[in-house]
């Protein structure tokens, strides 16, 4: 008795299987599913981009007015951070998003919990909140340039005014999400309207409040690069400006470099946050 | 309520007594007139097919039925613990965390571990509630109902959700753990069987008042084989309606 593989080959007859009941074998089935996570995934399509780029310099097919090859860009920053430019920069710029990510998250925070916890204040709040939404942060600056001048005190305000949005929308939502047999629960071991909050509402809240983070720490930035690009005499969007008005692609793109770091640094400083804080969950990103 | 036995009722030593007790949603009038009293450490069991109404009485003795219309006197005390169906433990809070929820002073965390030890959790203090199976979870939930030395303990279906083998399980951890806190219990539950195996005493819930109140004497371990138990049983099945059995009682029954 003589098997045939698929590809038609013949077995010799000393491997083919002995007479009588088949073999046992598992039935195999093509995999949907995703499959495995590849190992720093994250980071293949980020180095394939910058292999291409250096490529391209290489071989002198960009511009290097339009765009300078990687290792100019690098040198260039190299010059900014030795002549003490960049630094200085990036101190203006880090602490006005700071500042207005303080503001911003200090006040969607409250303003989520008055109107997640109380009807009335649902009443008050939820309805400019979500006027305010559908009005862009930026298309704000000519009437805050108006109150506030050209100052810092703008710049604050505009980056928290984008800022307190996402934070209080899913914070917002995190709170209408909370399971209302906890709060029956909260009501049956006797906690007051302190405990309830500190114990039930807040951690319930949190998974939420983390996600409007992410989006709030993305958000100031962004607000960041237009306030810095209108009225500045410092900060990374100025440098980048003044830049402009020289020809200097290269000090354009070392902003752009930081800009791109800082808000991936500060996204993933939200998740590591996330991950230590929500580790009671046990979802599928496991 | 009276902490002196002498010159008083058995009734107003109670520690639950209901009278004329009304509790409606819309038109529908769930309780309608119920009369109870579970003196103190008795277990009771309740009763009664799906909608006849053992939820909104339990509910009203926990003081949760808000904005439910009604009337009617309740007496319960306000050390109440209550048992969920499901566990309902905080899950971002550990076991420990969720046992002392709501409890304070400096031994609260002491009393916490010694009533997870009680259920046998022991040593698992730090865990998250979703690294438990149902069975551990609902333990948690009798731990954190049970630290609190309430005096009336009430448990809606505690173990509905549970497999067959750790509902046995259960109730004897559940005898046991009574035996020892001594609350007055009242047990809502639709399992006959649960019913006669743990409680005192055996209340039927029918349209909106207690159709039957059937003392269960029966020696310690309840065998299911016995004549005395049959015959409970029959009687108890018998005022839910099944078997199909005509009713004793003085109303007639409506199908």
């Amino acid at each position: 008795m003589s098997t045939t593989t698929f590809d038609g080959r013949a077995l010799p007859a000393a491997q083919a299987p002995p007479p009588g009941p088949a073999p046992l074998r598992a039935p195999r089935r093509r995999r949907l599913g995703p499959g495995k996570p590849v190992r720093y995934g994250w980071a293949i399509g980020p180095v394939l981009l910058l292999a291409l780029w250096a490529a391209g310099s290489g071989l002198g097919v960009f511009d290097v007015r339009s765009l300078p090859a990687p290792w100019t860009i690098a040198s260039t920053a190299r010059d900014l951070v030795d002549n003490g430019k960049l630094p200085s920069h990036l101190a203006t710029s880090a602490q006005r998003a700071l500042l207005g990510l303080l503001f911003g998250v200090a006040a969607g925070l409250l303003l989520a919990l008055v109107s997640g916890l109380s009807r009335l204040g649902e009443a008050v709040i939820d309805g400019p909140v979500q006027i305010k939404r559908s009005i862009p942060s930026l298309a704000l600056i000519p009437l805050l340039i108006l109150w506030f001048g050209i100052g810092e005190t703008m710049k604050v305000i505009t980056i928290a005014l984008g800022v307190f949005v996402p934070v209080y929308i899913h914070t917002h939502n995190g709170l209408r999400a909370i399971d209302s047999r906890y709060a029956e629960l909260a009501e049956t071991v006797r906690l007051g309207r302190l405990g309830f909050v500190r114990h039930v509402v807040l951690p319930g809240a949190l998974p939420g409040f983390l996600l409007g983070m992410r989006f709030a720490v993305t958000g100031a930035w962004l607000a960041l690069v237009v306030v810095e690009q209108v009225n500045a005499t410092s900060g990374i969007g100025y440098m980048m400006e003044l830049a402009r008005t020289y020809g200097q692609t290269d000090v354009i793109i070392v902003g752009l470099v930081v800009y791109g770091l800082l808000g991936l640094a500060s996204d993933a400083l939200v998740r590591l946050v996330e991950r230590r804080a929500l580790s009671w969950r046990r979802t599928l990103a496991g | 309520m009276a902490a002196d036995a002498r010159g008083l009722t058995e009734e107003d030593r109670a520690t639950v007594r209901i009278e004329n007790l009304v509790r409606s949603f819309g038109d529908r009038r769930v309780l309608d007139g119920l009369d109870l009293s579970i003196a103190p450490g008795e277990f009771v069991a309740l009763l009664g097919r799906s909608g006849s109404g053992k939820s909104t009485l339990l509910r009203a003795l926990a003081g949760l039925d808000h904005e439910v219309a009604g009337g009617g006197g309740l007496a319960a005390p306000d050390d109440v613990s209550v048992v969920f169906q499901d566990a309902r433990l905080l899950p971002w809070k550990r076991l420990l965390g969720n046992v002392v929820l709501g409890l304070t002073g400096p031994l609260a965390e002491e009393r916490g571990r010694a009533a997870l030890a009680e259920v046998g959790l022991a040593g698992r203090e730090r865990a998250w509630p979703v690294e438990l199976s149902g069975g551990e979870q609902q333990r948690v939930s009798l731990a954190r109902s049970l630290v609190r030395e309430p005096r009336l303990l009430l448990a809606d279906e505690p173990f509905g959700a549970l497999d067959a083998l750790t509902r046995i399980r259960m109730h004897a951890l559940l005898r046991r753990l009574c035996e020892r806190h001594r609350p007055a219990v009242l047990l809502v539950t639709h399992d006959v069987d649960e019913a006669i195996a743990l409680a005192d005493r055996v209340l039927v819930l029918d349209r909106g008042r207690i159709a039957a109140d059937l003392p269960v004497r029966l020696p310690a371990p309840r065998d299911h084989a016995g004549a005395e138990y049959t015959a409970l049983r029959a009687r108890l099945l018998d005022r839910l309606g099944v078997r199909g059995t005509p009713s004793t009682g003085p109303e007639e029954e409506a199908a």
